[in-house]
């Protein structure tokens, strides 16, 4: 069996197993979703007030919303075993991935599907399409194209993320709590544009967790706005999604570093 | 009595022994207050007399919001939880104490202890930097009751969302409810003052705004002294009425349980 077809054998287990509590399940769904949406509705509550945010309007707002919470909640579903890998290390559950003759890190990712993250996935989708049509943006495909790019390189860069924060327990077997700031806290950061915060957070989520490569820059290219903040190549605006697809690649690297100085906790 | 104080104190205890985890909250909390400073700033700076509150009065909002997030009650009591889910909740109806005061007192530990460990180091800092300006001793005995009335109605709440889990299924569905309106009308997201008109006199009547809006607006001079009274007996009513409700929600809880033997 190959990889892509072993994934997802892994992902329809996991459905399956979930879906044996089918009340439960929507309820927890609706609540998630209801929950998630809370925050778009607080926004819409601050913009009813004050119009304007620097010159950005809600549709604008909404655009970037939208593709940041879509992208987290992909990679949470993608990727949420890395999310909860503390607890393998603790309880030295990793150790019997390591004897299957499979890609440890597509065990851990594909480890506990939770179908839950369908509750985020609708609330970014709905006020993604919301934006599309309140926008009004020539929707060229080329437009369409790079909309999609920056949602699948954010889904990259958050699983990134996801994946650095499980390879730090290889050292601390914690899960790292911190870690937070980068994933929610980046998500809660991207929701605006990067030009209204001071510019040490600008630098940091530019050059070191590169979220803006994949909601602020190809923002501006959807919404063909100036960049007289930061003055950015048109090209770059166009391109920079792929920063998200190499950042993964890279957190593989790391990951797979961290397992060859994997040791076990013995218990 | 004796042994609500023995369960509340017990529980204190046991709570205040998790510093690192405090210590790494404490962090994050620091994150999000500045990120939400940074957005209202932006919001605020040419709203001019659009804004009901100053942005002096929505920064000192923000940081005392971060450093009495915990007072929030997010979830269920997570022990009380398993032991809905493991049966071993029997135990707990064996107890020679009413059932309901001892979850209660229990709630009330689970919301001071952390908050207690991440207040003082948070309140410090904010004020050393200039973004809180304390008021007069007046108002802050004002808010001082006001905090006590939040975490009655906090521990009410609590012990209520805890009580839905005796329907395990449709509780967890409701709980998340539940969490998403404290979120929103409790003014630790946007300050309650900055909703739309026609949406204050729904939050005045909420209970959810006496977990932080009441005693923040109170500290920030929002609310005027005089009306201090009106807004605390607002908390102590709500507390009061979650209790009524809670009780007779667990009465009717225990009646139907059945517990699985083995």
């Amino acid at each position: 069996m190959n990889a892509p077809r072993l994934y997802f054998r892994y992902l329809g287990v996991s459905l399956r197993s979930q879906m044996q509590y089918r009340a439960s399940f929507v309820m927890l769904t609706v609540g998630v979703f209801l929950a998630h949406l809370t925050e778009f509705v607080a926004i819409w509550a601050l913009f009813d007030r004050f119009e304007s945010l620097r010159g950005w309007r809600l549709p604008e707002i909404a655009l970037f919303y939208g593709m940041v919470h879509v992208s987290l909640a992909l990679a949470e579903g993608v990727g949420r075993g890395f999310d909860v890998f503390g607890r393998m290390v603790k309880s030295g559950e990793f150790d019997r991935l390591l004897l299957r003759p499979r890609s440890t890190a597509l065990q851990v990712g594909a480890h506990e599907l939770q179908l839950v993250r369908i509750g985020p996935l609708m609330q970014g989708l709905l006020v993604l399409l919301w934006s599309t049509t309140a926008l009004g943006v020539d929707w060229t495909l080329a437009r369409v194209g790079l909309t999609v790019l920056a949602v699948l390189g954010g889904a990259c860069l958050f699983a990134g993320l996801f994946v650095i924060q499980a390879t730090l327990s290889f050292w601390t077997t914690e899960s790292m709590e911190l870690f937070n700031i980068v994933t929610y806290g980046g998500r809660d950061v991207a929701q605006y544009p990067l030009t209204i915060y001071r510019s040490w957070l600008r630098r940091f989520f530019t050059f070191v967790v590169p979220l803006a490569c994949v909601s602020y820059f190809p923002a501006l290219a959807i919404l063909d706005r100036d960049d007289p903040a930061l003055g950015s190549p048109i090209w770059f605006r166009w391109s920079a999604p792929l920063v998200g697809v190499l950042f993964l690649a890279v957190s593989l690297q790391v990951w797979r570093f961290g397992v060859r100085h994997y040791r076990s906790t013995g218990s | 009595m004796r042994a609500y104080w023995t369960v509340l104190s017990a529980r204190f205890r046991l709570l205040l022994q998790y510093r690192a985890a405090a210590l790494a909250g404490l962090g994050t909390q620091f994150f999000w207050g500045l990120i939400r400073m940074m957005v209202f700033a932006a919001f605020l700076e040419n709203a001019g007399s659009r804004s009901p509150m100053s942005l002096e009065q929505v920064v000192a909002y923000i940081w005392l919001g971060q450093a009495f997030l915990l007072l929030i009650p997010f979830r269920g009591d997570a022990e009380l939880e398993d032991m809905i889910r493991s049966g071993n909740v029997a135990y707990e109806m064996l107890r020679p104490v009413d059932l309901y005061g001892l979850w209660y007192c229990r709630g009330i530990a689970n919301r001071v202890a952390p908050v207690l460990l991440r207040c003082v180091p948070m309140l410090v800092v904010v004020t050393l930097v200039g973004w809180l300006d304390w008021p007069g001793l007046h108002v802050l005995v004002a808010f001082a009751a006001s905090l006590v009335a939040a975490v009655l109605l906090a521990s009410a709440l609590g012990t209520l969302m805890t009580i839905t889990l005796f329907w395990t299924l449709s509780g967890q569905g409701i709980n998340r409810l539940v969490f998403a309106a404290m979120w929103m009308f409790s003014g630790i997201t946007i300050p309650l003052p900055l909703f739309p008109e026609f949406l204050q006199p729904m939050l005045a009547a909420l209970p959810f705004r006496g977990l932080c809006d009441t005693p923040l607006r109170l500290f920030t001079g929002h609310i005027p002294l005089d009306q201090a009274p009106v807004a605390i007996a607002h908390q102590v009513a709500s507390a009061v009425g979650l209790i009524v409700f809670g009780r007779w929600l667990m009465a009717l809880g225990t009646r139907r349980l059945v517990i699985q033997g083995g």
